[in-house]
């Protein structure tokens, strides 16, 4: 039985808290969406829901071996801020496989991607201040712009990445507001969570736009390595600075482990024009002093037992089948008013339905027969992307593929016949126009949509469970 | 006296993580009440769990769907281990939004006027052709609610015809039957009731009001976070309190709860309505329930302790399995 403690008074001590709370903090709230993503994790379920790399495919005897060599009394002790030096000469590796020239020294050790992605925020983001982001864009990154109050604008994606004439078209706009973005936060390689991938003309197009209007850049490329068909694109990085001695003066490079090694490890990197250096170092010292050293001699270790790529060729092999398994999936099961995006690489198809289903309602419905799905609202600052779902095809078996995406199949067909009888329209027949996309465009708002959950009863639910609009303190606008 | 309580929580339901917050939180209670606590996160293997625990009483920290509607408590009776909380019927009345306002009706008691279909209706009986007939008996906005689901999860609302449709489809994702109310959000309140001590007379707690921040009155922003305050007590004519809480008591009389309970109000202009009853409120930090105890100078370990007594009395004689 645990100690005896006094008993408090919840509501007046809530009161208390709550008026201690920053006012970003208003924002850092969890969803309806966010809560029905806790049941996912019940053992059978069946979640297409998760961004995981399949782990189990790392040897074990390897690990093993790999742990037993940490030097124990360096890897139990604080390190440098910027990183250890063999895990820094590690992503240099790294690097230069995708074309990438960098010292060593221009390299900071995060971790994860995610503290890259929160420490460049956290150094040029002040209350108001504009981010430009892909409309779908990382999940992950919404939260965190939004804890710094910044005023997200998402640019719509095609089957080409950001759409850069609706990107000139904003930049116009704000120019004219008297506004400017802090940073651009882009995802090249197949876009997590779209899974598209950003044109050549289109890359060379946005580090001109970049050095022209002399803008930040954040390109995170965790995917890069796992392409699955066709050629490689230069990253934006290597676009500005194509040779070992050319400045980078506008693009941030952020780079990760978890995709190539291990999520595990919380091991990323940003490369930064140097200016900018410094200070995120200062910005990381202060969050957590330096990154695990534990996790930075694994992989420092790793990194010198070997070619470390033959086991990322391994990893695009399994991820290739499953990529595939899922396309025939969607193909065999979904109703032809659905469409999908083929991603050549990365971990995830992003699913759009007829814009009279709602995916976080049909979450529901989908954990009821134990299949889950991310619901496309995630992925948006402004509470669009409501029609899509993002599927993951990576972390799930063959078999599970299959039958996940026929339960959703499923549940979208009788959703689909629902509406058909509702409105008089059935709806039976294949509609035209289904199957895979070139777009990857969030939602048309065509249907006459209902609001958004929004509680007529339930009075305590509404704080259990807040919905629309959540994540979105800033009210972001569209593109 | 120190009991072995088993709080369950968790489960499969929607509200799971909700609940996860809930059942800790009574879990701490009980223990500050020196009673031998094991929680169980419900799972299939639940009745192995409860006869490997051996519990005095369950302490029911469910939400939603199988916690809250009669399941298991139906469960618990059958393995003879006495509940916290209103007993099968109770639940299963609260639950069921028709049912609840099929009672509420014929007892006398207001609640807004409303429509049930079920997905069978639309499906094989062409339902939807009567949807005209609806819209016109109720009128617009109309709120679309599933019929069981416990939160607020799954509620839309519907300005014109065109909307319904779409509105239909979501809330039906929840279940397979919906419910059609008309919209007459005034002022809206929540009046949460808790047992009295030892068998005592169930008391009715400050009523917590819904207040949209600004002044304009815009129904959507009311919902979103930071555009509402919950105010505890509300500001009412004592008058008006003291009748929105005595139709709250006689609801709760009606529907059989037991234990805690807290009823969903509207006060519109011809007086309060009763929207829904939940069998288990949330217990959250953030819980409505929990403030309008505090309110009442009743701290949440007091709240605690009175439904575990209730569930005690109500057990005695009954063997334990």
């Amino acid at each position: 039985m645990s100690e005896r403690r006094p008993p408090r008074s919840s509501a007046h001590e809530l009161e208390r808290y709550a008026g201690l709370f920053a006012s970003r903090t208003r924002v850092m709230r969890s969803s309806a969406m966010r809560d029905l993503m806790a049941v996912t994790v019940r053992p059978e379920v069946i979640s297409l829901a998760g961004g995981l790399p399949d782990t189990s495919t790392f040897d074990p005897a390897l690990f093993k071996e790999l742990v037993g060599r940490m030097p124990s009394a360096a890897a139990l002790q604080y390190g440098p801020s910027e990183g250890l030096q063999g895990v820094r000469d590690a992503i240099v590796s790294v690097m230069a496989a995708e074309d990438m020239a960098v010292d060593p020294d221009e390299v900071i050790v995060t971790t994860g991607g995610q503290q890259a992605i929160d420490l460049v925020t956290k150094t040029l983001i002040d209350p108001g201040d504009v981010v430009i982001a892909e409309a779908p864009t990382y999940p992950g990154a919404v939260p965190t712009f939004c804890a710094y109050e910044a005023d997200v604008i998402q640019i719509d994606v095609d089957s080409d990445g950001m759409r850069i004439d609706a990107l000139e078209q904003t930049l116009a706009a704000l120019d004219a507001a008297g506004r400017r973005p802090k940073f651009i936060y882009t995802i090249p390689n197949f876009q997590n969570p779209a899974g598209v991938t950003m044109s050549l003309e289109r890359r060379l197009a946005l580090v001109e736009i970049a050095r022209e209007r002399e803008l930040i850049v954040l390109e995170d490329n965790p995917y890069g390595m796992l392409r699955y068909e066709g050629e490689a694109l230069p990253t934006l990085r290597s676009l500005e600075a194509p040779g070992p001695t050319d400045e980078n003066d506008f693009v941030i490079y952020t780079g990760t482990m978890s995709k190539i090694l291990s999520p595990g490890v919380r091991v990323g990197w940003l490369v930064a024009p140097r200016p900018l250096l410094a200070k995120l170092v200062l910005g990381k010292q202060s969050t957590d002093l330096c990154s695990s050293s534990l996790a930075q001699h694994f992989v420092s270790e790793y990194f010198a037992s070997g070619d470390w790529r033959p086991y990322v060729a391994s990893l695009c092999e399994l991820y290739h089948r499953r990529r595939d398994v899922m396309l025939d999936a969607l193909a065999e099961h979904l109703p032809a008013a659905a469409t999908w995006t083929r991603p050549h690489g990365g971990l995830f198809i992003w699913v759009t339905l007829p814009d009279y289903i709602g995916t976080s309602d049909l979450l529901a419905r989908a954990l009821a027969e134990n299949v889950a799905f991310v619901p496309g609202e995630a992925a948006f600052a402004d509470g669009r992307g409501q029609h899509s779902m993002r599927l993951n095809f990576s972390s799930s078996t063959d078999e599970n593929i299959r039958e996940g995406v026929r339960r959703i199949g499923k549940i979208v067909a009788e959703q689909v016949a629902l509406y058909g009888t509702l409105t008089g329209r059935p709806s039976g027949a294949p509609a035209a126009g289904g199957g895979e996309t070139t777009e990857a465009t969030p939602d048309a708002p065509a249907a006459p949509a209902a609001e958004p959950q929004a509680p007529g009863e339930g009075l305590a639910s509404v704080l259990q469970l807040p919905r629309r609009g959540a994540l979105g303190g800033r009210r972001s606008r569209e593109a | 006296m120190t009991t072995r309580v088993a709080v369950l929580k968790g489960g499969r339901s929607l509200e799971r993580q909700v609940s996860l917050a809930s059942g800790a939180r009574v879990a701490d209670a009980l223990e500050r009440l020196g009673h031998d606590v094991v929680s169980i996160d419900v799972g299939s293997d639940l009745v192995a769990a409860l006869r490997e625990a051996r519990p005095d009483v369950a302490f029911i920290a469910l939400h939603g769907r199988g916690g809250e509607d009669g399941t298991v408590q139906e469960l618990l009776e059958v393995l003879g281990i006495p509940y916290t909380g209103s007993d099968v019927h109770g639940c299963m009345r609260c639950s069921d939004k028709v049912l609840t306002k099929l009672a509420l009706r014929d007892g006398g008691l207001p609640t807004p006027e409303w429509v049930a279909l079920g997905e069978v209706a639309f499906q094989d009986l062409g339902a939807a052709d009567a949807l005209a007939n609806v819209a016109e008996r109720l009128g617009f906005p109309l709120v679309v609610k599933p019929v069981s689901q416990g939160s607020a999860l799954g509620v839309k609302f519907a300005h014109t015809a065109e909307q319904l449709p779409t509105a239909l489809v979501a809330a039906l994702a929840y279940g397979s039957r919906v419910l059609l109310e008309r919209h007459v959000a005034v002022r809206e309140l929540a009046v949460s009731m808790v047992c009295g001590d030892h068998g005592a007379r169930v008391e009715a707690l400050p009523i917590v009001e819904a207040v949209p921040r600004g002044a304009a009155y815009d129904f959507e922003a009311r919902y979103e976070i930071g555009q509402t305050d919950f105010v505890c007590p509300a500001a009412l004519e004592p008058a008006v309190a003291e009748h929105v809480r005595a139709i709250a008591l006689a609801a709760w009389e009606l529907l059989g709860a037991r234990g805690f309970a807290r009823a969903d109000m509207i006060l519109g202009e011809d007086g309060p309505t009763v929207l829904e009853v939940n069998p288990i409120p949330g217990l959250t930090e953030t819980s409505l329930l929990p403030q309008a105890a505090d309110a009442a100078g009743m701290g949440f370990d007091e709240v605690v302790d009175r439904v575990l007594a209730d569930a005690l009395s109500r057990s005695a004689g009954a063997s334990v399995g």
